[in-house]
């Protein structure tokens, strides 16, 4: 059975696009910590977690909040959800910050709270405590995003029914150029259950589409 | 369902490197976990498993020049190599598939920015078999063995590749100590998983590989399951819940019994949370009567290598039909009843499961089975 994307946001140039229209235009020449604590203070929410993590985890956070926000409004089971993410910097960006603690033996405090940070699955772990999602969760690494591998994958989870639902997507940040692109698979079977639901067919093609608009 | 099966393995670590030479540890319970002093890694000595650079160097020498390559290139290569050996599959074949799980790759090198990026590290292994696939890449902190191997084994099912090297390695690093050293996490002698005495892990050296195909041969990779705990980045969660929801999974995609399953592989990395966590789950999955061991009491945590080492080496233990010894093990330091193994127990078995967890909430089950 077919399986469909209902939903698909992109944050990049300080700007956030939800299903390919503007959703959030952060000041022109922000540098993106100020760009994304602006998107989360106009979201209106309250969660302080959100200051503790690291630019990485605040890009993919920020993105998964929007986009599952809408998703919420169909409805969906975060025990059947599944994390699907890539990226090509790993959390090399924070492992700089952790290196610049370490580096110098006369300076020398390295802290539990950034080296947490030094892994790029985190920012999945976040979005689970976020939304309760429990079910399979996997950061690839790759220098590009691969619209190919990452369909064929989640497909081939859906076939094989563990999960129902995926949050999949592309969330790269290193050294202050950033990029996420994330969007919601639902399986078939469950989306007819929702007919008023405008999807696209889950494919390579639509993929590589939607990642550029 | 098409059935995938493993086709050859290595494991290369301070114990030796082939399963053959590990075995040899494991089966008389020595550890190869050692105090270091080593200021240029870390400012107070440390207790971990190191792989000793000449020797691995010794062994480089003979596919390429040491000397163009980082010590986890040479880790990661070697192990390969030597896997390639005892196969027939093509590691060069447009058929067959890349896939390396690490945590830092080669983090050493941050200062130098060389190779730091994990798919350049990947690249560099791919095309030293002069495969041209785009390898695959998994960092999912410490349960990346074992959910790269489930990766490799869909891959092939799906039909998109007919084989998958499912190689992984991390080093002992700077990082690594200062890092879980700031955690308060790192044991101040060899770590003793499950034991009422534990105080942490010790960190570990390692490269794995296996071959995994659609060619049939004796140990099928018959099914896996990966879940969040959705609870805490860093902690453990307090239920098991989510590893005991991987454990289910894995379960029922290998379709067993869970009364088959003669032995269990755990995470067991001795830290008091962790260890306590698995109890938990695995007394819900009601395996807590099953033969247990972790071999992290003999390697260390090789972290990105580790779920594929243990993986190896219950291979090769159910080949043999042992179990090793869970070294550091003396007295139960878990709430619940759990069988964690002491010495070296003989007899055959026909089913184990392997299991891991890591940052993030995520763990990952894995149940390798004989053909047949």
């Amino acid at each position: 059975m077919d399986n469909f994307i209902s939903s698909f946001i992109r944050i990049s140039n300080n700007l956030v696009s939800l299903n390919g229209a503007p959703f959030f235009r952060g000041s022109a020449g922000e540098e993106f910590e100020g760009f994304i604590k602006q998107v989360y203070k106009s979201l209106g929410i309250t969660y302080s977690t959100f200051y503790k993590m690291d630019n990485l985890s605040k890009l993919g956070f920020i993105a998964a909040e929007i986009l599952l926000n809408t998703e919420k409004k169909i409805g969906f089971a975060p025990e059947k959800t599944g994390i699907f993410f890539q990226n090509s910097s790993s959390s090399l960006d924070t492992d700089f910050t952790y290196f610049n603690t370490i580096k110098d033996k006369e300076n020398y405090f390295p802290s539990p709270a950034v080296f947490v940070y030094t892994l790029p699955n985190i920012v999945i772990g976040e979005i689970c405590i976020r939304n309760k999602i429990k079910g399979e969760n996997s950061f690839f690494i790759a220098e590009t995003f691969d619209p190919e591998f990452m369909e064929a994958y989640v497909e081939e989870l859906f076939a094989h029914e563990l999960i129902e639902y995926a949050l999949c997507g592309w969330v790269e940040l290193f050294e202050g150029n950033y990029e996420a692109f994330l969007y919601f698979v639902r399986s078939g079977k469950k989306l007819s259950e929702n007919s008023s639901v405008k999807a696209k067919l889950h494919s390579t093609e639509t993929l590589k589409k939607i990642f550029t608009e | 369902m098409k059935k995938v099966f493993v086709s050859s393995v290595n494991a290369l670590s301070v114990l030796g490197f082939s399963p053959q030479e590990t075995d040899k540890s494991l089966v008389r319970n020595v550890s190869g976990i050692k105090l270091h002093e080593k200021p240029e890694i870390s400012p107070l000595p440390f207790y971990a498993a190191t792989i000793n650079a000449e020797k691995l160097q010794a062994a480089f020498k003979e596919y390429a020049n040491p000397g163009a390559y980082s010590k986890l290139e040479q880790m990661l290569i070697t192990s390969a190599k030597l896997a390639e050996k005892d196969t027939s599959i093509p590691f060069s074949s447009a058929d067959t598939i890349f896939i390396l799980s690490t945590t830092k790759g080669n983090i050493d090198q941050l200062a130098a920015r060389k190779g730091i990026k994990l798919a350049e590290l990947a690249s560099v292994v791919a095309q030293f078999f002069k495969n041209k696939n785009t390898p695959i890449v998994i960092s999912n902190a410490c349960i990346s063995g074992v959910a790269a191997l489930l990766v490799g084994k869909r891959l092939i099912v799906s039909g998109k590749y007919k084989n998958a090297v499912v190689l992984g390695g991390d080093i002992v690093s700077a990082f690594t100590l200062s890092g879980f050293q700031s955690f308060k996490a790192l044991s101040p002698g060899p770590c003793k998983p499950f034991d009422e005495k534990r105080e942490g892990l010790s960190l570990g050296e390692g490269a794995a590989t296996l071959v995994l195909s659609e060619k049939e041969s004796g140990v099928v990779v018959a099914g896996g399951g990966v879940s969040n705990d959705a609870n805490h980045i860093s902690g453990p969660s307090r239920t098991g819940d989510g590893l005991f929801k991987a454990v289910s999974v894995a379960i029922r995609d290998a379709k067993i019994n869970k009364e088959s399953i003669g032995y269990v592989s755990a995470h067991g990395t001795a830290t008091l949370y962790n260890d306590e966590m698995e109890c938990k789950a695995l007394n819900q999955a009601g395996l807590s009567n099953v033969p247990l061991n972790s071999l992290k009491g003999f390697v260390g945590h090789t972290l990105g290598a580790a779920g594929l080492m243990e993986s190896v080496m219950g291979i090769y233990a159910m080949e043999k039909s042992r179990i090793y010894p869970s070294c550091g093990y003396e007295k139960s330091g878990v709430s619940l009843p759990l069988n964690v193994i002491k010495e070296s127990l003989y007899g055959s078995f026909d089913c184990f499961l392997k299991t891991a967890s890591g940052f993030g909430g995520c763990n990952a089950a894995l149940i390798f089975q004989k053909n047949g």
